[in-house]
């Protein structure tokens, strides 16, 4: 494997949350019965003409200004002209030559905390196609335009990724920016955010980029990751063998986990661009672009560091917390709910992020809400409860079975007990019954103390505060 | 210039239009005839200038983004050659 | 009633609003006479005397609840090609032979609000792609004037009916000179107006750039009455101008004095019948009586319009009809292999001869390789040619000349020779190309051929009040405009 250098470019469709579409008045609305979100223009039918929506020009100009791109303040939309069944003009209406936001980038961290920047070619305004179902009826397609004029952007980053790891990094980071923005929805599930993986090999050295096959329309993370391992094996086997990639459109094939090409079109590459005659060009007036600087949301760059400076967390915690906007929203109310700040990124990446992951929910579906977290840390700072203690309360609240930390310790008696004659009586009862130990202790094995330690917080059901138990027996001990 | 069967063969394909072998020959004519009109144009020098499209300057006007229609579609598929369960049913398409 | 079947639109509108006659009487008349000489003409492709009285009887209906609007009652007959929600609209073509429109047109609509009750849809080329009415699928129409010679086109129908008196007035559109070279075939006034006056929506697109609505009629100041009641700002269209309303007959009354007409000399050489430049010359006498002066002028670039033409117009026209592809609405062939297939029957059945021929130019020329040498150098003749025009009012008002180098010819005089058949639209297509407005009134016969001669005027963009105001003054002081075929 080492002597392959993997390249790996993406172009990810992300459709905004416009209510309408990018050229109808039509409802973009996810889930309706086929066809009944489809006016004269999304069917193009004979004398209608498309209608820009302002809506999906801001978003647009708000994506560019959130990576540091420049923002084309004249841009031009082109038709991509070829036959479909869900591309009812017969063709696609894009931008080409002059996309509105053209460079700028996003730095994605990696597993073990090192960040890499990652140079966008360009983000462009353009349709959605409509979807076809294949299997509803006998030797027909059906063809819903529903979603045919869903405004989307598609983001192109230059072919900088070095491995699938940082793919899903950079992938995963925009999806977490497109939706600080609040420009996508960014359900994956629902086809609102897309990516088409352009993946090559090339001997380590080689300037020369490899013949790349783009995998097309990958909905999930998961998917992604395992398209791209399969596809480097499987380009690394056949030029190994001596045989040449071909560049191809290949479809990834969740059950099997292997990709496959799809049936060529021999004229696929003669899309006859030319620039819209029904679109004047699309300028975003300094005006425009003022409003939407001011009404920018704090990016995750800014939050970043602001997480380090104001409440001192590690470079890499804040990274994390500020990526998505859930998750930073999350961390702030638990922080504004008067909880320690590095207390609660220990317990968001650690505890509830085990949680998480292990039921496949989202942070916005995380049954423990950041005020209940922020509960369980004030219980644990003003030493009502030990750290131990405070993982069975989360897991309890997890769980439902009560609304706040508080509760969970009332109903429970999990309180800690720090009556020094309390503790006094069970290090008595435990002391009486370990001879033993007590030898070993004294004749220095320090495990020996620990052991008698295990013992008295067992006794105490883990509520005895163990600081005040180690320092008694000692004294007892001593 | 001049075209070659092929071309007008690739051209139909592209165009999705159906021209049978026989056709190929007269069409071809036709079009290299139009082509000796349209080559006219090439001797001219247009090296720096911006090309046009309409005659004043426009620039895209922009709706606010508001959801003003509504469903037609009993309406707009009574046209349809073929249509079920709310779909445009068409031939079978293979990917 | 007795109704004389040449009355202009101005004079309609006046017998309407005295109340000497009615909408619905009106649309009886027009409907009686169009269906009986529509079997000669052919200028119909659609008529529906229910909805037409119907509609009349709504106006009428207006009219007694106090409703002014200007053009009350007044019947018009549309170019087959605007949609009217539930009527047939065929666009000439065997692909849209049964497709009922399920909206209407802005232009339409427009009309409608403003009174006008619509007679039926009129012939036309198919997609509007042809000079004398020969490509269109239900026929071609007949020259009123010469039922052996064509009507002109793409808007022969539009051009039929008002010269057979069918109907007072009549829409077409024009995208290199449809509305003009009928206009002078048929011995009428036709106005192209500046691009982006007339809303395209609902209106089935041939060349997105170079498409514009425009009227019909016996006269000018009809056609500025009709320009009032078309034009107007419309959001549907990105490419509609959102300005303020105008009324175009405002200065149909004034005086010509002043008013400086360039002479092309480009459109005055060679080829041009001698019995044309005679009546044009003759015409022009009659503008410096009025009061005009003439100075020649130059548009050297002129001479590209039209292979500039059939580049713009086919790359256009070849994407904007992928849409016909037998899917959703339109002509289906009955056997295919597969989906492709099914495209490829369609479309072939479906579309006629010239209509394949410029979807196959287009796709020719916007295909990978050859879009700067066409499409692009297209544009930048554009940009030359409308500098030419720009150059040119440095120095006149208007710029004036024949409309075609000849007149209505015979039937399958030039259809075999598509070449032959463009160079007809010579002096009009350099007015879409750059978008400016351009008309063309009766100015004569020529002595050689006996037929019709039309004066063309171009004007500076949004000219229109002062193009019509000089065709007016000019209709006033002649008869051409008056003389009506004996049918």
């Amino acid at each position: 494997m080492s002597q392959w250098e993997i390249v790996i470019g993406l172009e990810t469709h992300v459709q905004l949350t416009t209510a309408s579409k990018i050229f109808s008045g039509s409802s973009t609305a996810f889930g309706a019965a086929p066809n009944t979100q489809a006016s004269v223009v999304d069917l193009a039918m004979p004398g209608a003409l498309p209608v820009m929506n302002k809506g999906a020009a801001e978003r647009a100009v708000k994506f560019g200004l959130a990576i540091g791109a420049k923002i084309n303040q004249r841009s031009i939309f082109a038709r991509k002209n070829y036959f479909y069944p869900d591309l009812p003009k017969g063709y696609q209406i894009s931008q080409y030559e002059t996309p509105i936001v053209e460079g700028g980038g996003l730095t994605i961290t990696l597993d073990d905390g090192t960040t890499k920047f990652i140079e966008l070619t360009r983000a462009h305004l353009e349709e959605d196609a409509g979807k076809s179902v294949h299997d509803q009826f006998d030797n027909a397609s059906g063809v819903d335009l529903n979603r045919a004029g869903t405004p989307l952007l598609e983001i192109v980053t230059e072919p900088v990724m070095r491995s699938g790891k940082e793919a899903i990094a950079y992938a995963k980071a925009l999806h977490g920016l497109v939706r600080y923005l609040d420009i996508c929805d960014g359900n994956m599930q629902e086809g609102s955010f897309r990516c088409d993986v352009n993946v090559s090999v090339r001997p380590m050295g080689q300037k020369e980029f490899g013949t790349r096959r783009e995998i097309k329309n990958l909905n999930s993370f998961k998917f992604m990751q395992q398209a791209i391992d399969y596809e480097v094996r499987w380009q690394i086997e056949q030029i190994e063998d001596g045989k040449k990639i071909v560049q191809a459109t290949v479809l990834f094939n969740p059950d099997t986990g292997e990709t496959r090409a799809m049936r060529t079109k021999e004229d696929a590459m003669d899309y006859r661009y030319f620039p819209d005659p029904d679109l004047p060009p699309l300028v975003v007036t300094d005006a425009m672009l003022a409003k939407i600087k001011n009404e920018m949301p704090e990016l995750p760059e800014a939050k970043c560091a602001r997480y380090t400076s104001e409440f001192k967390l590690s470079e890499y915690d804040a990274r994390l917390l500020s990526q998505d906007r859930a998750t930073s929203e999350y961390f702030e109310a638990a922080v504004a709910a008067k909880a320690d700040p590095k207390l609660v990124a220990n317990w968001m990446l650690g505890e509830l992020s085990a949680a998480l992951n292990r039921e496949e929910k989202s942070i916005e579906e995380s049954p423990v809400s950041a005020h209940q977290l922020a509960g369980v840390i004030a219980r644990i700072g003003d030493a009502t409860i030990s750290n131990k203690i405070a993982k069975t309360v989360f897991e309890a609240l997890w769980s439902g079975e009560a609304k706040s930390a508080d509760e969970v310790i009332e109903a429970k008696g999990l309180k800690q007990i720090s009556d020094v004659g309390a503790i006094e009586k069970i290090v008595d009862e435990v002391l009486a019954k370990s001879a033993a130990q007590i030898a070993d202790y004294k004749s220095g094995k320090e495990k020996a103390l620990m052991s008698i330690v295990g013992m008295v917080m067992k006794a105490s059901a883990g509520k005895a505060n163990p600081a005040q138990v180690n320092e008694i027996i000692k004294k007892k001990l001593s | 210039m001049s075209l070659s069967a092929q071309d007008i063969e690739r051209i139909a394909h592209l165009a999705r239009i159906r021209v049978t072998p026989d056709e190929v020959g007269q069409v071809q004519a036709k079009l290299e005839g139009i082509f000796k009109l349209i080559d006219d144009m090439q001797s001219v020098n247009t090296k720096g200038v911006e090309p046009m499209s309409h005659g004043l300057d426009m620039v895209l006007r922009l709706r606010d983004d508001v959801v003003t229609e509504s469903n037609q579609r009993e309406k707009f598929q009574s046209n349809a050659p073929e249509a079920a369960e709310g779909y445009f049913l068409v031939p079978k398409v293979i990917e | 009633m007795s109704w004389n079947t040449f009355t202009t639109v101005a004079e309609t509108k006046k017998a309407l609003d005295s109340k000497q006659v009615s909408a619905v009487e009106l649309a009886q008349h027009y409907l009686s006479r169009a269906l009986s000489l529509n079997k000669s003409l052919n200028a119909f492709i659609t008529i529906d005397s229910e909805r037409t009285i119907s509609e009349a009887q709504a106006q009428d209906n207006r009219r007694s609840k106090g409703d002014v609007a200007p053009l009350l009652g007044v019947p018009i007959a549309h170019k087959d090609i605007y949609l009217i929600d539930g009527w047939r609209t065929t666009c000439g073509s065997k692909m849209l032979e049964n497709f009922i429109a399920p909206y209407t047109s802005t232009v339409v609509q427009n009309m409608a609000n403003a009174g006008m009750v619509t007679l039926g849809k009129l012939n036309m080329d198919e997609f509007a792609m042809g000079s004398s009415n020969e490509t269109s699928y239900f026929g071609p129409v007949k020259n009123p004037w010469d039922l052996s010679r064509v009507p002109g086109g793409s808007s022969g129908g539009s051009a039929a009916s008002v010269a057979a008196g069918l109907t007072p007035a009549s829409t077409g559109t024009d995208t290199g000179g449809s509305i003009r070279q009928p206009a002078m075939f048929c011995n009428l006034t036709g106005l192209k107006p500046t691009y982006g006056i007339c809303s395209r929506y609902g209106i089935i697109a041939f060349a997105s750039s170079l498409d514009q609505a425009g009227p019909f009629a016996q006269t000018a100041e009809d056609c500025a009455l009709l320009l009032n009641a078309m034009a107007g700002f419309d959001p549907h269209d990105a490419t509609s101008l959102d300005r303020p309303k105008e009324d175009y007959t405002r200065d149909l009354a004034k005086p010509l004095k002043g008013l400086r007409i360039g002479l092309p000399k480009e459109f005055f050489g060679e080829g041009v019948a001698s019995g044309i430049a005679k009546a044009v010359e003759d015409a022009l006498d009659v503008y410096r009586k009025l009061g005009a002066t003439t100075v020649e002028v130059s548009l050297p670039n002129v001479k590209y319009s039209v292979p500039a033409y059939y580049v713009v117009a086919p790359a256009e026209a070849s994407s904007n009809l992928s849409r016909f592809d037998g899917a959703r609405f339109g002509h289906r062939a009955k056997e295919y292999d597969d989906i492709i297939d099914m495209y490829k029957r369609s479309r072939a059945e479906g579309f006629g001869a010239e209509v394949k021929r410029r979807i196959l130019i287009g796709t020719y020329v916007l295909s990978h390789g050859y879009y700067d040498a066409y499409y692009l150098q297209a544009g930048k003749l554009r940009r030359l040619i409308a500098e030419d025009f720009k150059k040119a009012y440095e120095v006149c008002d208007v710029v004036m000349g024949p409309t075609a180098p000849e007149g209505a010819f015979q039937f399958g005089a030039k259809s075999d020779d598509p070449v032959k058949m463009y160079l007809n639209d010579i002096f009009t297509i350099c007015a879409n190309l750059t978008g400016q407005p351009a008309m063309s009134h009766p100015c004569g016969v020529d002595k050689d051929t006996g037929q019709f001669v039309g004066m063309h005027i171009i004007g500076n963009y949004l000219d229109e009040a002062r193009m019509l105001n000089a065709a007016h003054q000019y209709q006033l002081a002649t008869e051409w405009h008056k003389a009506h075929p004996a049918l």
